[in-house]
């Protein structure tokens, strides 16, 4: 039978999935984000899963805070990107040092 | 059996495709990998029966963020060829990082599993047996954590504002309308009668 242990597994894989998308595309932003959006769903299953087979609800509350933050730093990203790109024509962030004054 | 059956389908479409989201040449792909990678996560919950957030997650996530991520990733012209040239260098460092963090969260489930933490000595609010999850999660939102989703209101639009002001730019030499202007437009300023010479050109 599928238990909570099954859930933690899979949701601690897709999390360390993230953070190798993270490492191995450290230029290209935009698999940077779409690393950190597969972070943030591993924590939402997580969230889930221990809200199921606790018999809480509150985790499901927080799951949906966390898919509203993450919308939100979504949005907030690609704008930032955009903005970057038409000011440099390029999206490698290897090297982002403009802050420096 | 059946669920058995399910849970390892979508498990194993998930890690799947959100391997493909990161390794896949062209972030096209990567967004199309990302959007089966949501769909999966949503069949995971709806499994245990957290239909709200599955919905949530096939309707905020695969309709409104992976098409916005498809629109920046079309709308800019980027030679992503270049963007992968540390790819194969950060490989096997990348993957040793992972082998260990993902070996530390096992052997904390494994712990976790043995008895070694006691979890949800008081649970905050139980699943209500005779109702559905989503009218049993409306009735949450709506009463104990209305604030909190408020807040997450207060959020949604501070983000929305912020993406417009970030990305919002006056441009120069392009026509737009000014109603404003146009409407205090008076014919004595904008007419000229000239008594013109016979034999000269007009002076404009």
């Amino acid at each position: 039978m599928i238990g909570i242990e099954h859930y933690l597994v899979v949701s601690s894989i897709l999390f360390v999935m993230g953070v190798l998308g993270i490492f191995l595309n450290r230029k290209n932003v935009i698999i940077i984000l779409m690393a950190i959006e597969l972070i943030l769903l591993s924590v939402n299953i997580n969230l889930v899963a221990f809200s199921a087979f606790l018999g809480d609800l509150v985790g499901q509350v927080f799951a949906m805070f966390v898919l509203t933050v993450a919308a939100g730093e979504a949005a907030i990203g690609l704008a930032i990107l955009v903005i970057y790109f038409r000011g440099r024509g390029t999206i490698a962030v290897d090297d982002v040092n403009r802050m420096k004054g | 059996m059946i669920q058995v059956i399910s849970f390892y389908i979508f498990a194993a479409i998930l890690l799947a495709s959100a391997a493909m989201v990161i390794f896949a040449r062209n972030p096209v792909h990567s967004v199309l990998w990302l959007i089966v990678a949501f769909f999966n996560a949503a069949g995971l919950m709806v499994l245990v029966g957290a239909e709200f957030i599955a919905m949530l997650l096939v309707i905020v996530y695969v309709g409104a963020v992976a098409v916005l991520f498809l629109f920046v990733v079309m709308m800019l012209d980027i030679d992503f060829a270049e963007l992968r040239a540390g790819f194969m260098r950060n490989l096997p460092l990348g993957l040793l990082l992972a082998i260990v963090l993902v070996v530390e969260l096992i052997l904390g489930i494994g712990a976790f599993r043995a008895g070694a933490v006691e979890l949800g000595g008081a649970i905050a609010a139980a699943t209500p047996a005779d109702k559905p999850n989503i009218e049993a999660m409306g009735s949450l939102l709506y009463t104990k954590y209305v604030f909190l989703f408020e807040t997450a209101g207060l959020i949604l639009l501070v983000a929305m504002v912020g993406a417009i002001v970030l990305t919002h730019r006056q441009r120069k030499g392009i026509f737009v309308q000014d109603i404003s202007s146009q409407n205090q437009r008076r014919p004595q300023d904008s007419v000229r009668n000239v008594n013109q010479p016979v034999g000269q050109g007009v002076e404009l």
